[in-house]
């Protein structure tokens, strides 16, 4: 619950304050933050999801149902697979309500730009949820999680082009968010969700790079995941 | 064919050695027990056996697969009844024993007759559609072990696992253990009780393994009897002892420990002669706890416990 509460306060909060103050470079004209926030939001939405899924490995490592499984004749990737699947369900699930927002927010949602952005998200989820799981694995507390997710997975997040468009800001920054493969994710859904729209700036990303980059950052977690379980099996 | 074959095991979290150069063999059917305290190594050794700690030596044999590229033929033979709870508290006992059979291969009318199986066993058949957070803890542990032998294990592994239990509980679980016969048990404890009912005992200290035989066997290794003497100037009176009655004594934790023949004469005599410089004496059949205290010159922690030692009390009252 409060991983779709959160994502709609900041998107409300934060779009309705710093609309004023909003006008980028690089931004079509007449794009609402609310609106230029969109797609941002739905990211984050995923994030907190996959986040909140992938914590309880932290505990249920420790007392909980998953030592049983760590003994059993299963390969470690198939639980983590199994793992990673069961926070995509989730945070695609919480992902999916934000869509019905569209309409409001002024975002021309076609049968086929829908069909696409959920394709992406089930991809992004995947992808975020295997990034979770790769830091619950390591992790030995809860709180050590906590710090992770505000340290790195926020400023990820941030950087990504959700809270605002790379164009204009220095050019450190921009390298970050160029690098920064969650920028190719959000990219991926802006276009999706504008679909033939042509009213997406230039500026990010192309859609075809944007999927490549989304599809390569899902599989690459996927291992680094299963690689972090094998290896950190249990944390003594 | 030992079931269980550990050679020259050595195990470090990074600078920590947790096990030293450890070598044992279990053999078929038997109940053995890892009798230590905290940080002695056992549990280590458990994640070993249990595979949950990967290792890449050669060092462990189980059921004649090599812990490291057999790791994944063991499991299927292993049950594990963990220290911590394993079962899904949202789940009932039912639903847990299904996800645990599916994890091993079980399916369908076989897996539906080996729950119902298990539930007559372990008498929780009448709670089998209950949420397992709503059980006692002495049921739950019921469904633990219910749930770590559904797929009839060859191997069943333990992990103090008479944590938290009352007394009859505890004695059903050992009476259930040893009628295990055709499984090989292995469990670990603190609980020198526990040690006592296994077949076969293995003293762990500081990650070594200072002793291994039948809880007899170890016992014969503390000669005679075993008297406590509590003093108020343990120094002073040790040194008399000494030269009274020729007996080496140990002082532990402010106790002298003297092992002896005819011990009931002992205690007449030494209470005779130092009648002022002494509080209480107590006089019992050596325990495994005697055998650690030998073994390893300190006290076994956390235990406390006189009351395992077959205690005869002497004519002075005791005062602790």
């Amino acid at each position: 619950m409060s991983a779709i509460a959160q994502p709609l306060i900041f998107w409300l909060l934060l779009g309705s304050g710093l609309n004023a103050s909003f006008n980028p470079p690089g931004v079509p004209e007449g794009t609402s933050y609310i609106e230029y926030f969109y797609p941002g939001i739905i990211t984050l939405a995923l994030l907190f999801t996959a986040i909140f899924a992938t914590i309880s490995v932290v505990q249920d490592r420790r007392e909980g149902f998953l030592q049983g499984v760590l003994v059993a004749p299963v390969s470690r990737w198939v639980i983590v697979l199994g793992q990673a699947l069961g926070g995509t369900t989730l945070a695609l699930l919480q992902g999916a309500l934000f869509l019905f927002l569209a309409p409001i927010v002024g975002v021309p949602l076609s049968p086929f730009s829908l069909l696409s952005a959920l394709g992406v998200m089930l991809t992004l989820s995947f992808g975020l949820t295997n990034l979770g799981l790769m830091i619950a694995w390591r992790m030995d507390s809860t709180q050590g999680f906590h710090a992770i997710m505000n340290l790195i997975l926020i400023p990820v997040w941030l950087l990504s082009g959700a809270f605002f468009p790379v164009s204009g800001v220095p050019i450190l920054l921009e390298w970050v968010m160029k690098l920064n493969p969650l920028t190719y994710g959000v990219a991926a859904l802006r276009r999706c969700l504008y679909f033939n729209a042509s009213i997406v700036s230039e500026e990010i990303p192309q859609l075809t790079l944007s999927l490549l980059v989304t599809g390569a950052f899902c599989v690459i977690t996927y291992f680094g995941a299963a690689r972090t379980a094998y290896r950190r099996p249990n944390v003594a | 064919m030992f079931p269980i074959k550990v050679e020259n095991l050595s195990y470090a979290y990074g600078a920590r050695q947790a096990l030293v150069d450890v070598t044992f063999s279990i053999s078929q059917g038997e109940v053995f027990g890892f009798l230590g305290p905290n940080g002695s190594g056992k549990t280590t050794l458990f994640k070993i056996l249990s595979t949950l700690i990967p290792v890449d030596q050669a060092a462990v044999n189980i059921l004649g697969h090599e812990l490291g590229n057999g790791v994944q033929r063991v499991r299927q033979y292993l049950g594990v009844v963990f220290q911590r709870p394993s079962l899904d508290l949202k789940l009932t006992v039912t639903e847990n024993l299904r996800h645990q059979g599916h994890l091993y291969g079980l399916q369908g009318k076989p897996l539906k007759q080996r729950i119902q199986e298990a539930l007559d066993q372990f008498e929780l058949t009448d709670r089998a559609h209950e949420g397992v957070e709503t059980l006692s803890g002495g049921l739950q542990r019921r469904a633990e072990l219910a749930k770590a032998t559904l797929h009839h294990p060859k191997v069943l592994l333990l992990d103090e696992p008479s944590t938290g239990l009352d007394p009859g509980a505890r004695r059903s679980l050992r009476a259930y253990l040893n009628g295990l016969r055709n499984t090989t048990v292995v469990l670990t404890t603190h609980i020198l009780e526990d040690a006592e009912a296994c077949d076969r005992v293995a003293i762990l200290n500081a990650g070594e393994l200072v002793a291994i035989g039948t809880p007899d066997e170890l016992k014969d290794q503390v000669s005679g009897d075993i008297v406590i003497v509590d003093s108020p100037e343990p120094e002073q009176l040790a040194p008399k002892i000494n030269q009274r009655f020729g007996y080496a004594t140990a002082s532990i934790e402010g106790l002298l420990r003297i092992e002896c023949h005819n011990g009931h004469e002992f205690v007449r005599d030494v209470v005779a002669a130092f009648p002022t410089e002494i509080q209480s004496v107590r006089l019992g059949k050596p325990t495994l706890e005697d055998v650690f205290i030998k073994l390893t010159g300190r006290r076994f922690e956390e235990n406390g416990s006189s009351q395992d030692s077959v205690g005869l009390e002497s004519s002075r009252t005791e005062t602790h």
